[in-house]
């Protein structure tokens, strides 16, 4: 395990890794996604109070579940960096915001479009959409903050504290709506028990989010590899396998 | 004990995470008042929300409590919440979702006779999905089991 462990924190070993990996990645989540979207928006029956509105679950859910698992990944390779002093976890982190930005700005957007036809509003400050906002800022002032230093090392390590703050604001997303009265409704399949979801509507809605977990892994192995290759732009081993592939 | 540089960082990353979290759980609870979103009338018979200024009325809208005038945009309804009810009267469009039974959240004042005057009414949804046949034969469970039941529309 700890072998491992190492080995895996190796750039050459990383970056081999990411580069055998991502194809698999991408080629299963874009066939999770291609038959989870077929699933939600033509077997999948209407709902029967918000009819075929609600099928916007489909993209809002899984993006808005990914919002907050990104930040996860992120927080807890920043932590792995900055106790264990590991350059690449730190590359991770660095990798996963925009990722997870760009969810977030997704669960926004289609709660934005979900909301006018159901609710009645574009934007409402209800607990849970003003959380994912912050969740957003977060994103956006993590990567401000990397941006403002010229060195890596001292970005790495100023960044990864805001990452390690920020995962606060997590359970306040989650559990948003159990803690105060809102507008937007209770959990639906991120719960404990039985989900408040007929089978024949969800499997869409838990396909869709393998889809998006899958889709994530792929870009986040991409941009772990231009990470590494930003990063270890001096190291003699990087010249050998770029003149070898 | 002596502690390693790593166990140092360890317990480093561990106290910004319980301090910060202790902020925030703090300042949370110390704000609850004023980040309650939404009043349940039970709250407004108690006297809790505020008389002078727009807040938020959130509850169920009262089977058959619905009153439109003709010729106007004018409507007045009941919202609930099982153990008090305001009615409330706006003048709008209503969300498509808005009828008996629904969960709604409207915006606007209480006047001094006691009615919730609203300038913008919401629909809140619940957390289940079904389809329509399976909604259907849950009402008439529903129905059987409760003959007295409200008429649905």
């Amino acid at each position: 395990m700890w072998l491992w462990f190492h080995k895996l924190s190796s750039p050459p070993y990383a970056y081999r890794m990411a580069t055998l990996l991502r194809p698999w990645f991408f080629w299963t989540a874009l066939a999770l996604i291609v038959f989870a979207a077929y699933g939600g928006l033509v077997l999948a029956p209407p709902d029967y109070q918000q009819k075929d509105a609600f099928r916007i679950i489909y993209v809002h859910a899984p993006a808005a579940i990914m919002s907050l698992q990104v930040y996860v990944v992120m927080a807890i390779a920043a932590a792995v960096g900055v106790i264990w002093r590991i350059k690449l976890a730190h590359a991770v982190a660095a990798a996963c915001a925009p990722v997870g930005a760009a969810f977030t700005v997704v669960a926004l957007a289609t709660g934005s479009i979900y909301g006018k036809p159901m609710w009645g509003t574009w934007w409402e400050w209800d607990p849970r959409i003003t959380s994912e906002l912050i969740q957003l800022f977060l994103y956006l002032g993590y990567m401000a903050l990397r941006a403002s230093f010229d060195d890596t090392q001292r970005a790495d390590r100023a960044s990864a504290i805001l990452a390690i703050v920020g995962v606060v604001n997590v359970p306040i997303v989650k559990y948003s709506v159990v803690w105060w009265n809102s507008l937007h409704q209770a959990p639906t399949i991120s719960k404990i028990g039985k989900p408040s979801i007929e089978l024949s509507m969800a499997w869409p809605l838990y396909t869709m989010l393998l889809g998006f977990m899958l889709y994530f892994a792929a870009v986040l192995c991409d941009r772990v590899r231009s990470e590494i290759l930003r990063r270890e732009r001096n190291a003699n081993w990087l010249v050998e396998t770029v003149k070898t592939s | 004990m002596t502690m390693t540089p790593r166990r140092r960082r360890m317990v480093l990353v561990g106290l910004i995470l319980l301090g910060v979290s202790g902020a925030a759980a703090f300042a949370l609870t110390a704000f609850q008042d004023n980040l309650l979103y939404y009043y349940p009338p039970s709250d407004i018979a108690a006297g809790k929300a505020p008389a002078d200024r727009v807040f938020r009325l959130g509850g169920m809208v009262e089977e058959g409590s619905v009153k439109r005038d003709t010729g106007s945009m004018e409507v007045r309804f009941v919202v609930t919440d099982y153990q008090k009810d305001v009615t409330v009267s706006y003048s709008g469009v209503l969300p498509d979702l808005f009828r008996d039974g629904q969960g709604v959240i409207a915006r606007g004042q209480l006047r001094a006779d006691g009615v919730f005057v609203a300038h913008e009414v919401l629909a809140k949804h619940d957390e289940n999905y079904m389809p329509p046949q399976v909604a259907e034969s849950l009402r008439k469970q529903h129905q059987q089991k409760a003959p007295a039941a409200t008429p649905s529309t």
